[in-house]
């Protein structure tokens, strides 16, 4: 009977010890899905302001109307090569790409942007530059294709002229400019010297450039315009892809917690409720891109660059604005030109709030690449006494936090 | 009866408007629904305003436009305007990234205000200064934005 009843007890035991694990599993599985509910229980309002800066808020591509090109399949292809091409350089090594460097999110790794000399500021990111109104640190131009044609006649970039480059256009991409643009004018050494140009500041240039006859150099112009408005339709598609913190919201959304919880660390989480709320970040980076296309002075005080202030002339004198002969917009098409704050010198100091896409990939930061990591710029809000920033009241603890949710906006890039 | 009403409301928009003053200078947000009125009555009641935006809901970082109506106190329209005008974020320090302008007077005592943008959600006043009949006055808006 014993050795009967013996197996019965310890399958009883075997059974309570199993349903005492059960239980056990089921009340940590409880507590786990408590712990999910805490960590990632928004408000409303919250989960409005989250779902604002996914990328699933992010409107399709807005059109440029300064640029009859900016869709043109054709047009893309051949900006994509003009992009690459380092002919157009005074040593025939520089291309956009030098400084846009593809694998490095189109920035390069350097503190000041390298061309044929060192320039005065970083290289700006080109992720979603295409929803953006100003180019550049400063804003200096208003469209991407006029912003492209910037650096090739600068002599630390690029180093020639508009001229040289409608002689490359004609002697090397005839054809493809033609499929687009149309027929080129003819250019030769004559009616086009290839030093002209009344961009690059070298008054030899801007004699020979003023030698030609008008009709020739509003032809050059037409062209330079065209190459930049080719080099747009590419650059227009360098568009931010879904990152780990869009995959969060998503599943924020959709009250998926289990799947929010792999997509991001906690610590990002704990960064992400900083970013929308105790820090303030989001009072200058907004939206999907994190950026509000504005000019914030936050005090870094650089003396040798006074930042928007200058670009608002400049915009606004430059032939290849929105309201100038080579845009193909109407006037009323040019809002943000003609209802720029022209207050010049509220903008002393003030650079544009760039995006935060893939930011953790590309260091250094600032508009002179005054930090080398992420950790340096936000100690730097924290000790900045500009009026425009607002986080010096964070612990340290907060802005690592900060820093691990800024890690969760890269996604990989896939130019066209 | 109707006539009582509209001085009665009137009276609230007043208060109400005078109540904003008093939070701008103090440069406290304003908390009541009231202080974010769409008609406000000028600083020293000199005249009415009311405005629309297009798109309805007023967004934030994106160029648009504004329909203002302006009248005397007692409801006439006023067609003959000057109008200057000035956002600010009281809070922060600064304005709105653009200089909104009236580009249009329909001559009905409604102009168009184009190039409003506003950079970040938040707090905003919008002052409208009016010189008109040889009054000059100003109202101010008060918005709140997402």
């Amino acid at each position: 009977m014993v050795e009967v009843i013996m197996p019965r007890v310890i399958s009883l035991t075997f059974a309570f010890l199993f349903f005492l694990i059960a239980c056990l599993g089921s009340v940590s599985m409880a507590a786990g899905d408590n712990d999910l509910q805490q960590i990632h229980q928004w408000s409303e309002e919250d989960k409005k302001m989250i779902r604002s800066l996914s990328l699933s808020s992010l409107p399709l591509l807005p059109s440029d109307p300064s640029n009859a090109y900016a869709d043109n399949p054709k047009a893309l292809a051949l900006g994509k090569k003009l992009f690459f091409d380092k002919r157009f350089s005074a040593n025939g090594k520089v291309s956009c790409a030098t400084c846009h460097i593809p694998e490095y999110f189109f920035t390069d790794k350097l503190a000041l942007a390298k061309g044929m000399a060192t320039t005065t500021r970083r290289t700006m990111p080109l992720i979603g530059a295409a929803y953006q109104a100003w180019f550049f640190w400063d804003g200096r131009k208003d469209s991407l294709w006029s912003q492209a044609i910037g650096p090739i006649e600068s002599a630390v970039e690029h180093g020639v002229t508009r001229s040289f480059c409608a002689h490359l256009i004609s002697d090397r991409y005839k054809s493809e400019y033609e499929g687009i643009f149309g027929s080129l004018p003819k250019i030769n050494h004559r009616n086009c010297p290839p030093k002209a140009s009344p961009g690059t500041g070298n008054p030899a240039a801007l004699k020979l450039w003023y030698a030609m006859k008008p009709g020739d150099r509003d032809a050059v112009n037409r062209v330079y315009a065209n190459i930049g408005k080719a080099i747009a339709a590419y650059v227009r598609r360098i568009v931010p892809s879904p990152a780990p913190f869009d995959r969060y919201v998503d599943a924020v959304l959709r009250n998926d917690l289990a799947a929010a919880d792999k997509a991001v660390d906690r610590d990002a989480v704990a960064g992400m409720r900083l970013f929308i709320g105790k820090a303030k970040c989001t009072n200058c980076h907004i939206g999907p891109l994190f950026t509000n296309s504005g000019f914030h002075n936050v005090g870094l005080n650089n003396p040798k660059d006074k930042g928007r202030e200058e670009g608002i002339d400049k915009v606004l004198s430059d032939e290849f604005n929105c309201l100038g002969k080579y845009s193909d917009a109407k006037p009323e098409e040019c809002g943000e030109l003609r209802f720029i704050d022209s207050n010049k010198s509220k903008y002393t100091g003030s650079f544009k709030t760039p995006t935060l896409r893939n930011v953790a990939d590309r260091p250094p930061y600032m508009h002179a690449g005054q930090f080398k990591s992420l950790e340096e710029v936000l100690s730097f809000y924290k000790r900045s006494s500009s009026r425009e920033v607002e986080h010096q009241e964070l612990t340290t603890d907060e802005l690592l936090k900060i820093e691990a949710f800024l890690k969760t906006l890269s996604g990989p890039l896939t130019p066209p | 009866m109707l006539k009582r009403f509209g001085v009665i409301l009137l009276a609230v928009l007043f208060i109400g408007s005078m109540t904003g003053q008093g939070a701008a200078s103090a440069q406290e947000k304003p908390t009541a629904d009231a202080d974010y009125a769409k008609t406000r009555v000028s600083k020293a009641g000199t005249f009415k305003a009311a405005y629309t935006s297009d798109p309805e809901a007023v967004p934030v970082n994106m160029l648009h436009s504004w329909k203002l109506k302006v009248e005397t106190a007692d409801g006439k329209p006023v067609k003959d305007a000057e109008i200057t005008i000035e956002g600010t974020m009281p809070q922060h320090g600064h304005g709105m990234p653009t200089q909104p302008k009236i580009t249009k007077n329909y001559g009905d005592g409604t102009y168009l205000v184009e190039g409003m943008k506003f950079s970040m959600p938040g707090w905003w006043m919008m002052t409208f200064s009016i010189n008109a009949g040889g009054k000059t006055d100003s109202v101010t808006f008060n918005l709140r934005l997402k």
